[in-house]
């Protein structure tokens, strides 16, 4: 019976390539390049990181939309992980917080180098502080750090 | 609509680390108690759904084997979702207002204890933007709290004053894990643990497991004498990013809430708030009277919040005392993601 058999090759792998789509995909880029990117929105507000649909009219938003921001903003709020987890940024103490970019409507997550929890305040400025190799990745900012630090 | 009522509600001492048992034999006395006190046998349920996560167990799946707990021969009829067993309730409530169904046992389970819960926690955040950084639900919670103290009158005294009061209800709960008496001043002179949260603001890890089960009408009134009445159950999301939402109120909280019809007084209300600033947030757009209204009377997730069971056992809590006869309206609401992300909201009502 073995003739009248059918066979096919089976190939198990995990063998795909993820795509971060038609906004995140200029967003990181921009991050490889030195350059932070928002969406503009219909109603003119600025999203960072940049959404995909319009909150106001659900409408799908393209490469088009996205505009150029600051790489240095405000603190809107801040966290002080006094005691770093393995999986953490940093082994000494820092802050995570929401940055709110120049030039942007709604700020972003990210960890600030404060070195101590005094050093830092709600409303207080910073900068991004650039990987010196960038890869096209949030990580391409290593951190923030207070405006005016050395 | 047809009308639905909590019949019966059980779960499992809230503890560490249950190192001894597997989630098959936490379950197993729950899922036994809670048919036991209404009589009801296997095959009195029509409809069987949990909730529970693959990520705490590590392994895809995972929620299948936790079907040996009750039995899946001869067949049954039966769903899961990977979430809180407050939303695999929902699923059960439209089931039941779909005819096919008129009983459904519902049920969750959570072991935080074998891996590094915060760990396994982030990897629910956005794998893009959040998860490369090493943020966790912690330092997210202690990002909301700070936005909340800047914008609004509140103090870090007001949040220990949620942890005093919740883990105080807890000491008449045998269920509960960390509980006891403290004062405003004793928890402020802790150090901060990720500021401006301290321990007493964050829940404990737990491993737990409840049950609920539901009746429709014509067969809850013959089940217990004062069902607890779902008289309204909503849930609604908001957008993902942080930044793209008002962290210091609860917008899906407020919108779940005015479609649940959750207006007017109530007798006690069971909030899942895992961190204390939430339980003031949610108390607020709830619009809950504490003078007249009791408060998390169970501890509420300070003193117990197994992953994927609080929000379940809160609707459990609130349904006990209507079918105890000590409450006559109740609120649950549920939660679940980052800062408050997603709530459901339930009304309970007894016949009275």
């Amino acid at each position: 019976m073995t003739e009248h058999s059918f066979t096919a090759p089976h190939v198990i792998a995990y063998d795909y390539t993820r795509s971060l789509g038609p906004v995140l995909s200029h967003f990181v880029t921009g991050l490889r390049d030195g350059k932070v990117k928002g969406m503009r929105t219909s109603t003119g507000k600025v999203f960072v990181p940049p959404t995909e649909f319009d909150p106001d009219t659900y409408e799908d938003l393209g490469p088009d939309s996205l505009v150029d921001v600051a790489d240095s903003g405000v603190v809107t709020s801040w966290a002080w992980v006094s005691d770093p987890r393995p999986y953490h940024p940093f082994d000494r103490p820092f802050a995570w917080a929401l940055v709110r970019l120049d030039g942007a409507d709604t700020p972003l997550v990210h960890a600030v180098d404060a070195g101590s929890a005094e050093a830092i305040s709600t409303g207080m400025r910073v900068r991004a502080r650039w990987a010196s190799e960038r890869s096209g990745s949030i990580l391409d900012i290593e951190c923030f750090e207070p405006e005016g630090a050395q | 609509m047809r009308e639905v009522a909590v019949v019966s509600f059980a779960q499992a001492p809230n503890v560490r680390r249950d190192s001894d048992r597997n989630e098959v034999e936490i379950l197993m006395p729950v899922l036994h108690e809670v048919r036991q006190k209404v009589g009801l046998d296997r095959s009195d349920i029509d409809f069987v759904v949990h909730g529970s996560t693959d990520f705490q167990a590590g392994m895809p799946f995972s929620f299948v084997a936790a079907l040996d707990a009750y039995g899946a021969w001869p067949p049954i009829n039966e769903s899961h979702v990977e979430m809180d067993g407050a939303w695999a309730l929902y699923e059960a409530w439209v089931k039941i207002q779909t005819g096919e169904v008129d009983t459904a046992l519902v049920f969750a389970y959570g072991k935080g204890s074998p891996g590094d819960l915060p760990d396994v926690m982030r990897l629910q955040l956005d794998p893009y933007l959040l998860y490369p950084l090493g943020v966790d639900p912690v330092g997210l919670a202690a990002l909301q709290a700070r936005a909340f103290l800047d914008s609004t009158d509140h103090t870090e005294a007001d949040m220990a004053a949620v942890a005093v009061r919740d883990r105080k209800n807890g000491t008449s709960n045998p269920c509960a894990q960390v509980v006891g008496d403290f004062t405003v001043e004793e928890l402020l002179s802790e150090p901060p643990f990720v500021a401006p949260l301290r321990r007493h603001d964050c829940p404990p890890i737990s491993d737990g497991a409840s049950a609920v089960i539901l009746a429709a009408d014509g067969r809850a009134r013959d089940l217990v004498p004062s069902p607890a009445w779902i008289r309204g159950i909503d849930h609604r999301i908001e957008a993902a990013p942080l930044g793209n939402r008002d962290l210091t109120v609860s917008a899906s909280t407020r919108i779940a809430a005015e479609k649940a019809g959750a207006s007017g007084d109530f007798d006690i209300a069971e909030l899942h708030a895992p961190f204390t600033h939430q339980s003031i947030i949610l108390e607020e757009v709830l619009g809950i009277d504490s003078s007249t209204a009791s408060v998390n009377p169970s501890g509420g997730a300070l003193c117990a919040n197994p992953l994927m069971v609080a929000g379940l056992t809160r609707v459990g809590e609130a349904a006990q005392r209507i079918l105890d006869g000590a409450a006559g309206r109740a609120l649950a609401h549920a939660t679940s993601g980052a800062c408050l992300q997603q709530n459901l909201v339930c009304v309970l009502e007894g016949d009275g």
